[in-house]
């Protein structure tokens, strides 16, 4: 099984130990692991901002560097949910020499070690209190755990993986998937609200007494990041990846 | 970068607890809400079949229609067709001039909101008396709804004491809240005897039926047409469903989603005029056509006005209903406004996360949180995107198409750790109003990657 790794422009560019903790921890697992090296964005900031047509050459782009591997993975649920979800959409009409198919390979990271390889054991430790963040696009659009708004059975992908890790206590807080309010660009276009969605959300977290907040997608750490430090609130971040790694 | 949206909200939240009780109160229905759906172990079945039924009848309109206005007539009911407000305005002054009517109780109803039926009849010399509780208090405090299903959700008691002490003569300094409901039950009676007419919107009307179904927690709808003889019924044409089969899932539900409740206190039928009244049901389009004919956008006409997309809505709840320009607030507001007028109400696209709550608690599962993403893509078309975030998009994508210059801007990014704090903060930075800036760290994955390759 040949694996390309999607590490997204902005975990690239502030969160490169994500992309290096989602190597390691695929490595350790014995997976087949390349990153194309030209790849930048998948579109999605361009898209939810309303000019997806300029997220059409990157969708192209994508589907050249990614087409050949088995899967690709993303250790970053709405840049994995915008490739699954909207590229097939972008990139219809518009090439014509192939279908469009990385989009179908595309999963994030929790996906793919519990669907794909089903991992049920973990070498890694993380001997702490931790508030996991249900980012939207993960539980809504790719299904990592069951939205709060449905009545299907329950269940949370990401808390069996954490499980898996010796040492820690996993919590969530109340209104487990109510958004953080990071959106993209409506963090910077609808500030006001966006910021007093991010201060309720990290009251929620706070009271859990966790000492970290983790979750599978490092925008909405950075926009909760931003805020606590701001607020000059004492709690830490982490994305999922390092904890599932910690220790390899 | 700013919308009339996100200014009306900045200026909302400077009130914490304000924000803070319109959130939980909103919040607390939504959970009431959960707890009907999850009752109910055939919820998602329901879900599917609404959506089904809704499908089939909006695409099957005209036939519907016609067998609708065929039972109804068989019925003794006078069915009107309005093409647009100013036609549904007229017919309904008519219908009233005829019968010398001066004064009208009215429920519930949205469409005439839309229509500013209430405006209109004034001008003309009718007076209307509002009879939902919550429209009342508004309607004399001058205000319009801030959610369609819980309009004065947002008024406190206190505010409604002051009111009903200026307009309601006798009443006393208490605010009790089971004092001031008297207060409103004594009023109100009084206006339904006076009434001339009574006129209800309509949730539901059945084609096989020829009848209405009009949802209340009040009985302000049996109570105003059970004085007047002249019952007038305002019904979208969108409102169809064919049989009491799908009623049956409709009823199931809408309480649930909208409210809380297993079903609201009063479903009643209104299936022909009373013995010696006469009753007109004014069937109206005004844009429901074109909708129907637009590619992405048809699936609102499903929709059958819960709310529960504004209750679960997060933005919605922090923002409250009078941030949106449209009378219309929420998820279906947004859509609903910008299908009415695209270059008026545009200012609302920008309130949504794309957190997709909202196509998981809709009944008839709009795709709500879709839609707004598309109306986005098409706000540049429409000339109304704004130029920052499209000057920033461009360099974003032109960055990003290009791999040099993502490397050489990926290299340049750590330069921002030694800017000045001042300069970050600065008003030019939106992001600086609620977040540190981030720190940037020494080598990209890009970088590391290059030496990890090596390794491998």
């Amino acid at each position: 099984m040949k694996v390309g790794l999607f590490v997204p422009c902005y975990v690239d560019a502030i969160y490169p130990e994500v992309g290096v903790m989602t190597y390691k921890l695929l490595r350790s697992l014995g997976v087949d692991v390349d990153y194309p090296e030209k790849q930048t964005c998948c579109g999605q900031p361009m898209g939810n901002a309303g000019f997806e047509k300029l997220a059409v050459p990157l969708a192209q782009k994508y589907d050249d560097l990614f087409r050949n591997f088995d899967y690709v993975v993303a250790p970053s649920v709405s840049c994995a949910a915008y490739v699954r979800v909207y590229h097939p959409a972008l990139l219809k009409g518009k090439s014509p020499m192939h279908e469009c198919v990385a989009s179908k390979k595309t999963v994030d990271l929790v996906e793919f070690l519990h669907d794909i390889l089903k991992v049920k054991s973990l070498p890694s430790k993380f001997p702490h209190k931790v508030s996991l963040h249900n980012s939207c696009h993960g539980v809504r659009e790719l299904g990592l755990s069951s939205p709060s708004e449905r009545n299907i059975p329950k269940f949370n992908k990401i808390i069996d993986l954490l499980n898996l890790v010796e040492g820690i206590e996993v919590v969530e807080p109340e209104r487990p998937d109510e958004c953080c309010g990071f959106g993209g660009m409506f963090s910077v276009e609808e500030t006001a609200v966006s910021l007093r969605m991010g201060k309720d959300k990290l009251r929620r977290h706070i009271a859990t007494g966790a000492e970290y907040i983790t979750g599978p997608d490092s925008s909405c750490l950075m926009h909760m990041g931003g805020v606590a430090k701001k607020m000059g609130l004492n709690i830490k971040f982490i994305h999922i990846a390092e904890i599932l790694a910690a220790g390899i | 970068m700013s919308t009339k949206h996100s200014k009306y909200a900045e200026d909302y939240l400077k009130d914490d607890p304000v924000v803070d009780r319109h959130d939980k109160t909103f919040f607390g229905v939504r959970e009431k809400r959960d707890r009907m759906a999850h009752d109910l172990p055939e919820w998602e079945q329901l879900r599917e079949a609404a959506d089904n039924i809704k499908r089939h009848t909006v695409t099957h309109l005209a036939d519907y229609l016609e067998q609708f206005e065929a039972n109804a007539t068989k019925n003794g009911i006078h069915v009107h067709w309005a093409k647009d407000a100013d036609e549904y305005n007229d017919i309904v002054l008519r219908i009233l001039q005829k019968h010398n009517v001066k004064k009208v109780v009215k429920s519930k109803s949205m469409l005439t909101e839309e229509c500013h039926l209430n405006e209109n009849l004034e001008k003309n010399g009718v007076e209307v008396i509002e009879t939902d509780l919550g429209e009342r208090i508004l309607q004399m405090m001058q205000l319009a709804p801030s959610h369609i299903v819980m309009p004065a959700l947002h008024v406190h008691r206190e505010q409604i004491g002051d009111c009903f002490r200026e307009k309601i003569p006798g009443t006393t300094e208490s605010n009790d809240p089971t004092y001031l409901t008297h207060v409103a039950r004594l009023h109100l009676r009084q206006q339904f005897m006076e009434a001339g007419a009574g006129m209800t919107g309509a949730n539901f009307g059945i084609a096989s039926k020829g009848e209405v179904v009009v949802c209340t927690n009040e009985g302000n709808a049996d109570m105003s047409t059970s004085m007047p003889k002249l019952h007038i019924v305002s019904m979208g044409i969108e409102k169809l469903i064919p049989d009491y089969s799908a009623m049956a899932v409709f009823q199931r539900l809408l309480a649930r989603s909208g409210t809380g409740q297993e079903t609201t206190v009063y479903t009643s039928h209104f299936r022909g005029p009373r013995p010696g009244g006469e009753m007109h049901i004014v069937l109206v389009d005004n844009g429901r056509s074109d909708i129907l004919g637009n590619q992405e956008h048809w699936q609102t006409l499903k929709c059958m006005r819960c709310g529960a997309c504004m209750n679960t809505c997060p933005v919605y709840r922090r923002s409250s209903g009078y941030s949106y320009t449209y009378f219309i607030p929420g998820p279906i507001g947004v859509n609903l406004g910008m299908l009415r007028d695209s270059n008026h109400y545009y200012d609302n696209v920008s309130a949504c996360t794309l957190c997709c709550s909202c196509d998981n608690v809709c009944p008839v599962r709009v795709d709500l949180s879709k839609q707004i993403y598309r109306w986005r893509q098409e706000l540049d078309e429409l000339g109304h995107a704004d130029a920052l975030k499209k000057f920033m998009s461009k360099r974003m994508a032109w960055m990003f198409n290009h791999t040099g210059v993502y490397n050489g801007a990926l290299s340049m990014a750590k330069m921002m750790n030694w800017m000045p704090r001042w300069i970050l903060n600065s008003k030019m930075n939106p992001w600086a109003y609620g977040h540190e800036m981030m720190k940037f760290p020494k080598k990209s994955f890009h970088k590391i990657w290059k030496k990890m390759k090596d390794e491998k």
